[in-house]
């Protein structure tokens, strides 16, 4: 008698605890939703029934065609997707050599060193934009995808070397030894057995240097505003507010914004959180 | 975290120790760090139109803060952050905090699948969720209007985005449902850490599971919490492209959504008849720099070392 209603009580708690955690993931998830749906419907479909399902009578792709006819959507898609994976490329090498470095040698201003590359997490590098701007335009790269890759690369070096630092600090010690017995050379070990070990903090690095940076407006806007060098980011700002009252092109360019993302994170996103919960961030 | 130090002497492996380091460092350096004091320094000067650069002090700092014109903008930007501010910390952690709990109970089945839908806003561009919140809540489209309806609630609805006195809250809680997952996940891995001993003994002797969350799990996770705040606050006096999305540079209507990243782009690259000036420009960020830093350094002495007491 008394299981059966600890049963009872457990399975309502159970209830509770689901009714909460669908209603915050509808609460999260139906303004996307709403918004790909539409996407796929004609102007009348868009506004007779915005939340019903495209049907037969409704479903159109007029959206889709105006945005690539009359944007260069794929341009700045390839923009985005360049200086993204080149940045990435760059810090998580550079990230996990200095990381490497700073977590592995005795040197005079060890501590120190790791302090000033650290004041980067918490200080945005947007407030130097005025002089980054002047050295951009210096340097004759405004306007280029080079400008905003170098400034990204600066951005997103403070987090990953503080991450991999961290991770790094966990490598057996054993490991390195059995390799420096064997007369191995320093750059052998870090590029041989040291890098192959830290795939998993690699793949929170890479989502953490990511996100920011497909998604930024600012330094596009500031150092790449034009000559076809516009990310997607960007590309979508400017091309809403010139067909802002145009619905289907609007809901389709958005769709095309939101769809690679959302695929991309439901691949990476159980790694992201493996990243997370195996103590890389603390 | 305990761990032992670097162990390698460097002077074994000089070349290595510096190929490693020199170039993370360098253009760390040029791209970030020269870039924030450059930026301090220019604010100390003048840029006439064609003219040579003076130094003239603190006269950019007296202008923005004494002027009429200026200090009435500044300081409306500034509380404007506030109220952004004030609403993520009121709203987004406190959710943050307890979706992450109810994640963490025991025995939860979908456990991951809820995880990866409610974190998925926060992967998308500012810009886009702007825009998508911008054609929901328009009334031109209806579709806030036909939601509210099933709740009853239709009378509620108004152009919230297009009035002076609810545009910045709007906006805030569109942030907010953006921004959950960043609570969400870091407070979920700390209470994950949380061993399970800890938590069963107390199960054992009869609390309840919102006992256990309130009185050990919660201030057990307090470190993690504080770091969430002051991200929320560094981020908070940093945005800018979410008003820039949906209200433009002027931050409308009459400037009651202008938040301190606005008024930084507006003094740096101009707007309409007023141009660009990048010694101001200069001299707003050098504001928001202290600003920053004030909330950075409150945290590190106030908080965390306080907290640190309670880490296990």
């Amino acid at each position: 008698m008394m299981t059966k209603n600890i049963r009872r009580e457990d399975m309502s708690r159970a209830a509770i605890v689901h009714a909460i955690l669908l209603t915050y993931t509808l609460v999260a998830l139906y303004p996307i939703f709403l918004v790909i749906i539409n996407a796929f419907k004609s102007r009348k479909g868009i506004f007779s029934a915005p939340m019903s399902l495209p049907n037969a009578e409704t479903f159109s792709l007029e959206g889709f065609t105006k945005v690539l006819a009359r944007s260069n959507f794929e341009l700045f898609f390839f923009n985005s997707f360049t200086v993204t994976v080149v940045t990435i490329v760059i810090v998580l090498l550079l990230a996990s050599m200095a990381a490497w470095a700073l977590s592995e040698y005795k040197f005079p201003g060890n501590t120190w060193l790791a302090l000033y590359l650290a004041v980067g997490i918490m200080v945005p590098i947007r407030l130097g934009s005025v002089s980054i701007l002047n050295l951009i335009v210096e340097l004759g790269l405004i306007n280029t995808l080079t400008a905003l890759i170098l400034v990204y690369v600066a951005q997103g070096l403070p987090l990953a070397i503080f991450i991999l630092t961290e991770f790094m600090h966990q490598i057996p010690k054993d490991l390195k030894e059995a390799a420096r017995c064997d007369g191995v050379g320093e750059f052998k070990i870090f590029f041989a057995v040291i890098l192959p070990l830290i795939r998993p903090a690699v793949a929170t690095v890479a989502v953490f240097t990511m996100i920011p940076i497909w998604n930024d407006l600012w330094f596009p806007l500031i150092l790449a505003p034009g000559d076809g060098k516009q990310t997607i980011t960007l590309g979508i700002q400017q091309f809403i507010g010139q067909y802002v009252t145009d619905w289907n092109a609007v809901l389709a360019s958005l769709s095309l914004a939101i769809i690679p993302i959302l695929i991309l994170y439901l691949i990476f996103s159980r790694q992201l959180i493996r990243g997370l919960t195996s103590g890389a961030v603390k | 975290m305990a761990h032992s130090g670097p162990m390698t002497d460097w002077r074994k492996a000089k070349l290595p120790v510096f190929a490693f380091l020199a170039p993370a460092t360098i253009i760390y350096t040029l791209f970030m760090i020269y870039p924030l004091i450059d930026s301090i320094r220019l604010s100390f000067y003048t840029t006439p139109s064609g003219g040579e650069m003076a130094f003239v002090g603190f006269d950019n700092y007296r202008t923005i803060l004494g002027d009429p014109d200026w200090s009435a903008t500044f300081w409306n930007s500034f509380w404007n952050n506030m109220k952004f501010f004030a609403v993520h910390m009121l709203v987004q952690n406190p959710i943050g905090i307890a979706l992450a709990g109810i994640l963490s109970l025991p025995q939860l089945r979908f456990r991951n699948t809820y995880r990866t839908m409610m974190i998925m806003p926060t992967m998308l561009s500012v810009v886009i969720v702007g825009f998508i919140w911008q054609l929901i809540l328009s009334p031109v489209w209806g579709v806030g209007v036909d939601i509210l309806d099933i709740f009853g609630l239709k009378s509620l609805f108004g152009p919230w985005l297009g009035k002076e006195g609810s545009a910045l809250i709007t906006l805030s809680f569109i942030s907010v449902w953006q921004w959950v997952g960043i609570p969400l996940m870091l407070i979920y891995a700390a209470l994950l850490a949380i061993p399970d001993d800890l938590v069963d003994a107390a199960i054992v002797d009869g609390a309840t599971h919102f006992e256990v969350f309130l009185h050990i799990k919660l201030p057990l996770v307090l470190p993690t919490v504080a770091m969430v705040s002051i991200l929320t606050f560094v981020g908070n006096f940093n945005a800018f492209d979410l008003i820039y999305a949906v209200k433009g540079a002027l931050a409308g209507p009459n400037f009651s959504t202008d938040i301190m990243g606005t008024l930084f782009y507006r003094t740096f690259f101009g707007y309409q008849l007023q141009l660009g000036d990048p010694s101001l420009g200069a001299t707003v960020a050098s504001l928001m720099f202290l600003i920053i830093l004030a909330g950075v350094l409150f945290y590190l002495f106030a908080v965390q070392r306080r907290l640190a007491r309670y880490q296990l």
